[in-house]
């Protein structure tokens, strides 16, 4: 049986995940086209997991009744299916995939503004070069649109393209906008729960996770909002991307909120960098307002929405506005959502006249099974307000809200979460201004950081 | 799980009235099967995190010995089928027997179906004996399980060593679900 290239090309598969009855992988261990190498390996150091290179204390010893030995397996990766110490990795070793060359394989249409196609620019050469770049942009700069140029060209080339993001709410809001934009290509989404689940495709858009199954696998490794939760304190993650990428490849780290070690690497020069300080539609970010409310954690705490919150509801510039808002815990989701309903109802159906109902107002949170719904609902406009915690903070784009944040004070609203949260209003060229109100009892460090980073890009955007 | 006010919960009133009648002489748990039990328990059980087994060791064997205390009682883990077994590299009911500091005896083997979890209530209820016997069955057994959720699985095990010569058969499960 002759076996694709593509479908195992740049993978490194525990057994359970090839597909094949056990004498056709025998018969390709022969022909030399899988190779076998051990899930866990031994060094002098110790011993490491082979998929993510995870160490004791990750490894633990398991009494195995498949072996009938003792011996280890790793914790570290176990979410996406146990590697144990009697079993292999297999790794294909046939013939190379050959990706087809694209003829013109964008259909984007669109025209970028100069400071966008100075990046786009940037990013073109960077993947020519297999280099490295590090693309700086607002929230709402049009990040995917600049990375359009330089994907065509690397699919001109035969090129194999990922896309990663820490975000699976990302992968899910990208996939029809590369779909569209390069519709003769084979595009595929892989998350946790995807229907993609063979990742044989050319142009790959994949949680960080998912990395971890691949290895040598491609030409071009983006890494979009590089700088979020879990992907910036993992080093499991990071580890993953470097071991997904060919020898010769280039990466491309998108973000519009550098942590400390990157901003430090730009200041020294050693990482490229390109910075896009202005918007798509040429205006500038909304700049979050922070209002103190006295009695805020009290009124939380008792499951009441803040005083301060609702005299802002009546007196908002544009009452048809949906509405974002941020909850620093599930808990506090869960205590405020009767009151929600009942007190926000009368707004909700300011902002959709013609909708009646429940439905108006919904709250998700990361663990929620219906998160994808709710979240397409809201996209729809089908749902005038919705309660989130931080999942909502980035990567996904509603033209025309204005955003609150409850309890802005916080320990999870840190400088770059405060500036992406913010970065969701004013999206829409039609509606680019959008409120961003802090509410607080108490501003913390990052609120006034955040403040102070999206004033200075406003400047330096203002400078160009 | 149903309370009653009888000292015998409903899902043992319902037993007691079918063909299953007095082949199960009780059941003890330690929890419910709260969302964050679900979800230790998933990555324990099914992602195989084999570690997670052993917070329960202490707290597993008190209960075994609270109840089953006398020497004669041998504790009898519900097997898994040699393929599920294959998948999974451990038998989480063994690893519960190995607490009890009683002694053990695998005498129980399983044909491979569908995993109970998956299976409709009914579906259990009405659903064939899987168990098969490896050795002769102790006569004082004390089944051991991680999850009561119907009792099917423990009163199909319990039915079949009654059959072969046990005089009493209870349960020592983690979970009530």
């Amino acid at each position: 049986m002759e076996l694709d290239p593509k479908r195992y090309a740049g993978k490194r598969l525990l057994r359970h995940e090839i597909p094949l009855p056990t004498t056709t992988l025998q018969q390709a261990l022969q022909h030399h086209h899988f190779k076998q190498i051990p899930a866990i390996r031994k060094e002098k150091s110790g011993s490491h997991c082979n998929r993510c290179n995870a160490t004791q204390p990750h490894l633990k010893l398991l009494t195995c009744q498949i072996c009938g030995d003792k011996h280890l397996y790793c914790r570290n990766c176990i979410q996406m299916g146990r590697v144990s110490a009697c079993a292999h990795f297999y790794e294909w070793s046939g013939p190379e995939a050959d990706w087809p060359r694209h003829d013109q394989p964008c259909a984007w249409e669109g025209t970028l503004t100069t400071h966008q196609q100075a990046a786009a620019d940037a990013i073109e050469q960077a993947m020519k070069q297999s280099g490295k770049l590090l693309v700086h942009a607002v929230c709402g700069a049009g990040k995917t649109e600049m990375l359009f140029q330089g994907v065509t060209a690397a699919l001109e080339e035969g090129k194999r393209i990922c896309l990663a993001t820490p975000r699976a709410d990302v992968v899910r809001e990208l996939l029809p906008r590369f779909q569209h934009a390069f519709p003769k290509v084979t595009v595929q989404a892989l998350y946790g729960g995807s229907l993609d689940k063979t990742g044989d495709g050319q142009l790959l858009l994949a949680t960080t996770h998912q990395l971890l199954r691949f290895y040598h696998a491609f030409d071009v490794l983006i890494i979009d909002e590089m700088d979020a939760f879990p992907y910036h304190a993992d080093p499991m993650l990071h580890f993953a991307s470097e071991k997904a990428k060919k020898p010769r490849c280039a990466s491309i780290f998108l973000t519009a909120t550098p942590r400390q070690k990157e901003k430090r690497q730009i200041a020294a020069k050693t990482l490229p960098h390109v910075f896009v300080p202005l918007r798509f539609h040429g205006q500038p970010l909304p700049v979050p307002v922070a209002k103190i409310c006295f009695g805020l954690h009290k009124q939380l705490k008792k499951g009441n929405l803040p005083k301060g919150f609702t005299k802002w509801l009546h007196k908002r510039n544009n009452p048809t506005r949906q509405l974002l808002v941020f909850l620093p815990t599930v808990e506090l989701a869960d205590t405020l959502q009767a009151e929600a309903q009942r007190a926000l109802y009368p707004f909700a159906q300011k902002i959709m006249p013609k909708t009646r109902g429940e439905t108006l107002i919904s709250t998700v949170h990361a663990a929620d099974i219906d998160r994808e719904e709710k979240v397409q609902a809201f996209r729809n406009r089908e749902t005038a307000i919705i309660l989130t915690t931080t999942i909502l903070e980035r990567g996904v784009t509603f033209p025309s809200v204005d955003v609150a944040i409850l309890n802005a004070g916080h320990d999870v609203f840190d400088e770059a979460a405060l500036v992406q949260i913010a970065g969701r209003a004013g999206r829409s060229p039609a509606d680019p201004a959008g409120e961003v109100v802090f509410f607080h009892e108490g501003r913390s460090d990052a609120m006034d950081k955040a403040v102070q980073s999206i004033t200075e890009m406003n400047r330096r955007a203002k400078r160009l | 799980m149903k309370q009653t006010n009888s000292g015998t919960c409903a899902d043992c009133q319902y037993w007691e009235k079918s063909s299953y009648r007095s082949v199960l002489e009780r059941n003890v748990s330690l929890y419910g099967y709260e969302p964050f039990m679900q979800d230790y328990m998933a990555r324990w059980k099914y992602r195989g995190d084999y570690v997670l087994g052993k917070v329960f060791e202490a707290d597993f064997k008190k209960l075994f010995q609270q109840y089953f205390r006398d020497a004669k009682h041998v504790a009898v883990p519900i097997p898994l089928s040699t393929e599920r077994l294959a998948e999974r590299g451990f038998n989480q009911a063994g690893e519960l027997a190995d607490f009890t500091g009683a002694k053990r005896k695998d005498v129980l083997g399983r044909k491979h179906g569908e995993k109970q979890s998956k299976r409709s209530r009914l579906h259990r209820l009405t659903s064939d004996n899987p168990f098969y016997l490896l050795a002769e069955p102790p006569k004082f057994a004390v089944l051991i399980d991680d999850i009561y959720t119907t009792g099917t699985t423990l009163r199909h095990a319990a039915r079949l060593m009654k059959e072969n010569g046990t005089v009493y058969v209870a349960a020592c499960t983690l979970i009530r679900g």
